[in-house]
């Protein structure tokens, strides 16, 4: 489904879609609001955007750095080209285990390599942790935000599902009593895990540790009680400084919630005693998005998801309608670098405001990169319906004779035809869009009988 | 060939000039860290106490399981450190000590050497971290100054009880790790 009309669907209900769009933009104006109260914000901003800039022009090096320091701490380095070696280098570590029921906190790289089906179908019960993901988990859905992944879904629809799964009184909608019944169902599943799978928010060069950050504690709930720690990491984590991270953590939870800090901020460098933690660094389209100039910066992003609350397409079409894993702004810039065809809508579902450019921490370019994945999808795919108005837009406006005499005919025009010929699916341009009241008379004729 | 191989090759292969590393400049906050820190807290939805006043609200609970962790309150045990976490499933109250606290966000820096386990913050029902007024810094980027080259298995920025607002963004405290936050000044 083409992202236009994914959008239709989600905007068929529309209390729920105004709703979705005012709690993303609150989320927004809290981002805004404690960003203020950082003199040296903008400058934060330039620092993380210099810094990622630095790690991309070295990944090389700082990945052998990362894994030396990381294997001299006695973790197990492994690398996956795509996420089907991902997937498979997890279910060997799980067989070696003998694990059937692993438990694994919120991680877009796991969700991008689709490890959770590839896991079940070997046998393998995976319990998401984090709420959010649990319930989306439940539903059988991918989440539709990736800092909050059940923003889709209101409390009516949770308090109904858990009624079902989890045996919740019925109709009880208390945000506080549905999260208790998730705590006590999901503490069983914690004490009884012996791997548990987290993702990773930033990978240390200098130290061979990496920092996992949430506020609700299922990552560590999870790791501190499993026999094995198995962390999954796009190469594009890589820091070079643990110094860095001070930029990066200032940065990262006040563009993604308006909070300050994560509650937990957790830096591993060695296993327990008589433990052990695995990495595995994926790749899955991150090399052959560096190696595309235009779109390098790309690999900038942190994941905070601030692009995403911003944005009024993704706030007003919902994080489904993008049919990608990672949705919203950076989606639409990262997705077409992995199936341009798939995702050939994606570079179109934004009005190019440019504000999610301006909330990223990390300074990346979005709707520049954003106007160039048009420009490269149109040379490969042609103009996608709107080009035969184009063209004749194009040769109305390049004549002025032409255009004085079409602009007479459709002011004349649009009053009196009837809107099934004026919204014909021919005009694709017209679809979702409304025109405006035709004026009495054309500038040109306002001018003349004014000048005087 | 290997996938490490194959990745490696594949970045050293494409065409990039080398960008240089920032400086980090030293950053502070404007006002009293004590007084920043306490705030910060209240706004992760923590607490900040007075020894007596901890001590008070202590009196007044009914815990059964309490390991702590702390010479201020080592008295206060009444489980011995188990070689096993999963034994804390039901502990009701942790107290640890905090290495030192940041001023701009709250967070409080533990490692394995105040952890002992490191599930404790995280399974305990509540939990306190006894902390030095002394040992306050202003922003995440003295702390990792501070932190240095400290070598330790496992480190922990923790700034708050768990929580979250997954359901409609309602803020629901106590998802899975310690409910309520209390930090004790030493």
């Amino acid at each position: 489904m083409s992202h236009p009309q994914a959008a239709g669907e989600f905007l068929k209900d529309h209390p729920k879609a105004k709703w979705h769009d005012e709690t993303l933009w609150f989320v927004r104006d809290k981002r805004d609001r404690i960003s203020k109260t950082i003199p040296e914000w903008e400058e934060l901003r330039n620092l993380a955007s210099q810094i990622k800039e630095n790690v991309l022009s070295k990944l090389d090096e700082y990945l052998i750095e990362f894994e030396k320091n990381a294997q001299a701490n006695g973790i197990h380095v492994h690398w996956a080209k795509d996420g089907e070696e991902h997937n498979q280098l997890v279910l060997e570590i799980l067989r070696k285990q003998n694990c059937t029921a692993i438990v694994k906190s919120k991680s877009i790289l796991t969700e991008e390599c689709h490890l959770n089906p590839y896991l079940e179908k070997n046998g393998i019960e995976v319990v998401d942790t984090d709420l959010g993901e649990r319930i989306v988990q439940f539903l059988n859905q991918p989440p539709s935000h990736i800092v909050l992944p059940a923003i889709h879904l209101k409390k009516g629809e949770i308090s109904e599902l858990f009624h079902e799964k989890l045996h919740t009184e019925k109709g009880n909608e208390d945000p506080t009593y549905l999260t208790q019944a998730a705590r006590i169902h999901l503490r069983e599943k914690f004490l009884g895990a012996k791997v548990a799978i987290t993702g990773v928010n930033f990978g240390i060069a200098e130290t061979g540790e990496f920092v996992v950050c949430t506020n609700e504690g299922n990552a560590d709930m999870g790791v501190h009680l499993a026999d094995v720690h198995i962390a999954c990491m796009g190469i594009e984590k890589i820091i070079p400084r643990r110094k860095d991270l001070g930029v990066f953590l200032r940065l990262l939870a006040r563009s993604a919630t308006g909070q300050s800090v994560t509650n937990y901020n957790s830096h591993f460098r060695s296993p327990s005693p008589g433990k052990e933690i695995h990495i595995i660094l994926v790749d899955n389209g991150r090399t052959a998005q560096l190696a595309r100039e235009k779109f390098r910066n790309s690999l900038k992003c942190i994941r905070c998801g601030a692009c995403m609350n911003t944005c009024p397409i993704y706030r007003r079409s919902g994080g489904y309608s993008y049919g990608s894993t990672v949705p919203g702004p950076i989606g639409s810039i990262l997705s077409p670098g992995l199936d341009m065809k798939k995702y050939s809508t994606l570079p179109f579902a934004s009005t190019l405001c440019g504000s999610c450019s301006d909330v990223c921490p990390v300074k990346i370019n979005i709707h520049e990169q954003l106007y160039e994945w048009r420009q490269e999808i149109t040379k490969t795919h042609g103009e996608l319906g709107k080009g035969l108005s184009m063209k004749l837009a194009s040769g109305i406006f390049k004549s002025p004779l032409a255009y004085k005499i079409s602009g007479n005919l459709m002011r004349a025009a649009l009053k009196t035809l009837p809107k099934s010929l004026i919204y014909h699916p021919i005009n694709s341009w017209g679809k979702g869009r409304n025109l405006p009241e035709t004026p009495e008379e054309t500038f040109k004729e306002w001018y003349l009988k004014n000048r005087k | 060939m290997s996938s490490r191989k194959s990745i490696l090759e594949a970045i050293k292969a494409i065409p990039r000039e080398e960008k240089p590393l920032p400086d980090l400049p030293d950053f502070g906050i404007s006002g009293e860290l004590e007084e920043g820190f306490t705030q910060s807290i209240l706004g992760n939805k923590g607490e900040v106490l007075e020894k007596s006043v901890f001590e008070n609200w202590l009196a007044t609970q009914d815990f059964s399981k309490i390991l702590s962790l702390t010479e201020s309150y080592r008295n206060l045990s009444t489980i011995e450190l188990p070689k096993d976490p999963h034994e804390l499933s039901t502990l009701d109250l942790a107290i640890l000590e905090g290495q030192f606290g940041v001023a701009e966000n709250g967070a409080i820096w533990l490692d394995d050497s105040q952890l002992f386990l490191r599930a404790i913050p995280f399974i305990t029902e509540h939990l306190v971290i006894v902390l030095d007024r002394k040992n306050l810094v202003p922003t995440l980027h003295q702390a990792y100054q501070r932190i240095g080259d400290a070598h330790s298995g496992f480190g922990l920025f923790v700034a708050g009880p768990s929580k979250t607002a997954d359901i409609e963004q309602s803020l629901v405290i106590g998802a899975h790790g310690a409910k309520s936050l209390r930090v004790v000044w030493k």
